[in-house]
């Protein structure tokens, strides 16, 4: 049994009073959602925290799927299985139902969050590379109320580095909604199920009579970050979709990454990957926004 | 889900309390294991018992400067830590490995791999011992590592085995086997030859329960009692009052519930040493039980060969010779588990099925900063990198003669009629009819239906592969006159005593890890005896309260043990005929066995059954004269040979063409283990063989980097397969008993492991055929597949 150092342990009863815990005790407190990233690594040893805050208790405040007519509103707590068996994002973003499918397995779905998932900024992370695909914006709360809205660039600071203050917390995703036709999808390779990306792709359309006003993609597990791609976005405006722009999407994804050989791959497959995948979910979100 | 050839898959009808003992049987050891009420060694709690926790090496290759343990010793509930300097002074600080090497029990000079146990704390909680770790202040030399074994034997590579004296290089053995002369002369005047380089990659047993102990030194009675994770607790036993000095009859091993083997648990590790060196210093019992990483990092890995295989043959396909050198990587000790006089292993099989000319193998082994160990993972001592060379080996001699691989191979089978067939390696193939099998195979898959939609799927760019393996294994090691364990021969005893009612109670050496001795052995029993499976106790695992033997590794346990138990069960069956004999009054030559009861001959009316046998055995009245009472017997089995299971596994796959991932769409595996005992467990068998070849085709690999850092040391970086990478199983079978085990029974535990990784390679290889792909080594990731497609194919190492 892997076993972590000593660290004490308190569960949160309101954000206001976390952030409070928090500010008091500085960086050597963390939160603590899920536990799916944090814990493995608190046992292993490669992280010690002398404290830990158990917001679990604040799913009931956290925990939400909102949609209006201008966005979708998603609470930090909100669980990888929640979003997955959400009718109301498959109505509106398939994209996620597609990525959990692929994200590790049920038992780490029935626990692991939205937030913890964007806090731990780990560039392999599939809900980034959704959240950058859809633009996303990220709501943290820090002390006395205070609230910021960042952008999902913003929000990235680094490889497991958010814009977020040890006195801080991220409380809610906001994913904008626009008057057009609209369709995602997610794509990813895995060496097995439940294992982290070789490489994934996330792509969203929007058509207006047929054309493109406007298209994003995301990638994960090849490089450093997790911002979208603006020269595909560039590229793919005004045009109707077809085939041969989906492969200069593809061809502009392959050169714009950075991604690294590892044991789950050569720099070079993951590079062909960007550009399949790229391709591949394209060529599915435009299928979805038409239909 | 899974499809079998049996089509009353579901019928269990009440097996367990009839007297037949053969056919479909719920496990009995199921209910306990099912319902969580299994005891594992971690669920030994004894009073005042404490935890040991190891410190190991973060280098691969270092020298050890000093070792400060004040700050450990001082840490709250710490009782005592320990180094190699301690061990060295109390002569323990080296022990014998399985192949007559020594390995480090706590390092006092150097570290030599990554993993490599430094010191240990005993505390009062797992946790305390943990974190004491972090106070050990280890200063420790940087030497450069010896990590690519191609380079391990160069002039200027540091010598890993300093402790070895005059040790001036990294060379462990060289083996040969088969005649090299013949050989030559067979492939110079062969029309085609066919070389390909073949790696069998470093892989890991990672059962689900990892290894540990618990020791408890009794200082008084002078007795040793040791809970762990063996497979063959009595050689742990004779080996441990070997190496602690302590008189065998004070050493007591208990091998409780144990989650998964695979080889894994055959060595002595060091830290089952340092919990008893631990009870030993505190007085008090010591639980250690090693993480997931250590487990990984520590443990016997099994394969890491190297290989280059030569197949010559005629122009119309018949095959003449095979030619193969391995360079094996042995890790910084030799740990490898095998019969002393096979330092490969069981790998002169090579020759696989097939009735050749000549044959020869050439190896050299080498030392490596890696873990050591060798054989493991359900290999049948290396059968499974020798089954993989020739069915590989083989397929890429189809390839160049453009013949079907399953038409080749039924080309060269070794013909029924001539067995027993001695190989050209020497080995005596026990019986075989591999036409039949492999015919099975095929007409469960359809095999000409899916060439002829591979051959539509090609033409539409589409790219599925059908592979093929047969394999003849060898199992049941072993014959005494030639097979032993640090001097222990390889036979094993059983014990029967059938109490007064009828109730039987079956003592047995070997141990399972899950593959159900419980049940196995008992309808063994009850096949012979005629009491119900469900009125037999299986014990195994202790070594005060069971015969000695080897325990349970190779697939050995129904070849030997399983004979043991047949024997037994007939030994009593005579007794208990003589006792019929007084009861019925009438001579021993006109008593019939009918299952379960003796009967007069010519008068069925007149019977008594085994269990009034039983009772008269124990009770009042007289026997005939020179019976003693009691109905029991005891025997040691020395097997004449081994045992040689073969199989046909067929799989089918499909690769995305673009992103080259692989899946198994089909696996077709039909086996012939000889008799049949329990049909149900021999699925279970190759279900989880079959799986764990899907996982060393396609994910598994314990790899490293250059400095020797272990890459592979969680199950989120050394990845097996889960229910999502497999198939629905399709199995067969033929039955083609062992002309020597007295129930024609030949092992199964290892088969669909050794034969799944080449049927998976192949498919794989053969739906890269329009790549001109005619190799492509394990492990097939879906980046390693891609690399294939573009002609830049490349070993893991
Ligand atoms: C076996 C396994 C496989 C996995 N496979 C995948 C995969 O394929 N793809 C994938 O994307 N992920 C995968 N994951 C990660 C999984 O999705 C995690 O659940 C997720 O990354 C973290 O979410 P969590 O709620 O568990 O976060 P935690 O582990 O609780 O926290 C992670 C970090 O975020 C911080 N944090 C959490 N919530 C907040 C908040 N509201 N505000 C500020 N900071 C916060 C914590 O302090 C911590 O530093 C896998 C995990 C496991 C164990």
């Amino acid at each position: 049994m892997q076993v972590p150092a000593p660290f004490e342990y308190e569960r949160a009863t309101s954000v206001d009073q976390a952030i409070g815990l928090l500010e008091r005790l500085g960086s050597s407190a963390r939160l603590v959602a899920g536990g799916h990233s944090l814990l493995p690594m608190m046992k292993l040893r490669l992280a010690n925290f002398e404290y830990l805050i158990d917001i679990n208790d604040l799913h009931a405040e956290l925990g939400y799927i909102r949609l209006s007519d201008d966005e979708v509103r998603i609470g930090a707590m909100t669980r990888h299985r929640e979003l997955l068996e959400s009718d109301v994002l498959a109505g509106v973003f398939p994209i996620f139902a597609d990525a959990e499918k692929v994200i590790a397995d049920p038992i780490v779905r029935n626990r692991g969050t939205l937030g913890g998932s964007l806090c731990q900024a780990d560039p392999s992370e599939d809900l980034s590379a959704v959240c950058t695909t859809l633009d996303a914006s990220c709501v943290i709360r820090g002390p006395g109320g205070s609230e910021r809205v960042v952008t999902m660039e913003e929000f990235h600071v680094g490889p497991y580095e958010t814009a977020v203050a040890d006195n801080e917390i991220l409380t809610e995703i906001r994913i904008p909604r626009k008057s057009f036709k609209v369709g995602s999808a997610y794509a990813k390779v895995e060496r097995r199920a439940g294992d982290w990306a070789v490489v994934s792709a996330g792509a969203a359309v929007w058509l207006d009579q047929g054309r493109i006003v406007d298209a994003r993609v995301g990638l994960a597990a090849v490089g450093p970050n997790t911002t979208g791609i603006p020269e595909i976005s560039a590229a793919l405006r005004g045009h109707e979709p077809d085939e041969s722009l989906f492969e200069l999407a593809g061809a502009i994804a392959a050169r714009s990454c950075d991604p690294a050989t590892d044991t789950r791959g050569s720099a070079d497959y993951k590079r062909h990957l960007a550009d399949e995948l790229t391709r591949r979910t394209l060529r599915k979100a435009v299928e979805r926004a038409r239909s | 889900m899974t499809t079998t050839q049996d089509a009353k898959l579901t019928e269990f009808e009440d097996n367990d309390q009839k007297p037949v003992g053969f056919g479909r049987m719920l496990r009995k050891e199921d209910a306990r294991l099912l319902r969580g009420r299994g005891r594992f060694v971690d669920d030994v709690q004894l009073p005042g018992m404490l935890h040991l926790a190891i410190l190991r090496s973060p280098f691969a290759h270092a020298n050890i400067v000093s070792i400060d343990t004040s700050a450990a010793e001082a840490s709250p509930g710490v009782k005592a830590v320990v180094t190699g300097e301690t061990l060295k002074g109390l002569g323990l600080a080296w022990m014998p490995t399985l192949s007559n090497d020594v390995q480090a029990v706590l390092a006092t000079d150097r570290v030599r791999f990554q993993g490599q146990e430094v010191a240990f704390v005993v505390a009062e909680d797992r946790y305390q011992a943990r974190d004491a770790l972090e106070l050990i202040d280890v200063e420790y030399e940087v030497l450069e590592p010896v990590v690519d074994v191609r380079k391990a034997l160069s002039p200027d590579a540091p010598v890993i085995r300093t402790d070895l004296e005059g040790k001036t290089d990294n060379h462990v053995f060289d083996w040969e086997t088969g005649d090299e002369e013949e050989t030559n002369r067979v492939f110079a005047s062969a029309d085609v030859i066919v070389k390909e380089d073949i790696v069998y990659p470093r892989v890991h047993p990672a059962p689900m329960e990892t290894c540990g102990s618990v020791a408890d030194f009794d200082p008084v009675e002078g007795k040793l009692r040791l809970w762990s994770t063996t497979q063959a607790p009595h050689a742990h036993r004779t080996l441990y009052a070997i190496v602690a000095g302590l008189p065998e009859h004070k050493i007591q091993v208990i091998a409780p519930d144990i989650g998964g083997g695979f080889g894994n648990k055959v060595p002595i590790y060091p830290g089952y040493v340092h919990s008893i060196v631990g009870s030993i210093v505190t007085g008090k019992p010591v639980k250690w039980m090693e993480d997931r990483s250590e487990n990984l990092i520590s443990t016997g890995f099994a394969r890491d060969y190297i290989m280059r295989a030569e197949i010559a043959a005629t122009r119309e396909g018949k095959i003449l010779a095979i030619r193969t050198n391995v360079l094996a990587d042995h890790g910084a000790f030799n740990g490898t588990a095998a019969p002393v006089k096979y330092p490969a292993g069981f790998f002169g099989v090579f020759t696989g099925s097939y009735d050749l000319q000549a044959a020869h193998c050439k190896m050299t082994a080498v030392y490596t900063n890696k873990a050591p160990g060798g054989v493991a993972y359900a290999c049948s001592f290396r059968i499974t990198e020798a089954v993989y060379l020739v069915e590989r080996i083989v397929d890429a001699l189809a390839y160049e003669l453009q013949i079907d691989p399953a038409e080749l191979r039924l080309k060269n089978f070794i013909q029924p009629e001539q067995f027993p067939y001695t190989t050209k390696t020497g080995w005596v193939y026990d019986s075989g009819d591999y036409e039949p099998t492999m015919r099975l195979a095929m007409e469960m898959a359809g095999y000409d239906e899916l060439r002829k939609e591979q051959a539509e799927k090609r033409a539409r760019g589409e790219l599925m592969g059908i592979g093929i393996a047969f394999f003849t294994e060898a199992v049941g090691a072993g014959p005494r006159k030639n097979m032993d364990i640090l001097g222990l021969g390889m036979a094993d005893g059983c014990e029967l005593r059938v109490h007064p009612t009828g109730k039987a109670v079956v003592r047995l050496s070997v141990k399972t890890q899950g593959q159900g001795h419980e049940t196995t052995f008992a309808q063994i029993i009850a096949e012979e005896l005629g009491i119900p499976p469900a009125d037999i106790d299986v014990l195994h695992g202790d070594t005060d309260n069971t015969p000695f033997g080897l325990g349970t590794y190779g697939s050995r346990s129904t070849p030997v043990s399983g004979a043991a138990a047949a024997l037994v069960a007939r030994k009593v069956r005579d007794k208990a005929k003589l006792i019929a004999s007084g009861m019925l009054e009438v001579s021993v030559a006109d008593l019939d066995w009918v299952k379960g009861a003796f009967q007069v001959k010519g008068d069925p009316g007149r019977s008594v059954t085994i269990q009034e046998i039983a009772f008269r055995a124990h009770g009042a009245g007289d026997l005939p004269d020179g019976v003693e009472g009691g109905l029991e017997a005891q025997i040691c089995y020395n097997p004449s040979n081994l045992t040689y299971p073969h199989g046909a596994y067929i799989c089918v796959v499909d690769i995305d063409p673009g992103t080259a991932e692989v899946k198994v769409r089909r696996f077709i595996a039909v086996d012939d283990c000889g008799t049949r005992i329990n049909p149900m467990i021999i699925e279970g068998q190759v279900h989880g063989g079959l799986t764990d070849g899907v996982g060393m085709a396609l994910m598994e690999m314990i790899s490293f980097d250059e400095d020797g850092n272990c890459l592979g040391a969680s199950l989120m970086d050394y990845l097996i397969p889960t229910a999502l990478e497999v198939p629905d199983w399709e199995t067969g079978y033929t039955v083609t008993p062992s002309p020597h085990h007295p129930i024609g029974a030949k092992g199964i535990g290892e088969s669909a492991t050794v034969g799944s990784p080449p049927a998976i390679v192949n498919a794989v290889v053969d739906a890269l055929k329009p790549f001109g792909i005619r190799h492509a080594d394990m492990p097939l990731t879906p980046s390693r597949v891609w690399d294939a497609m573009r002609g830049q194919a490349t070993p893991p190492i």
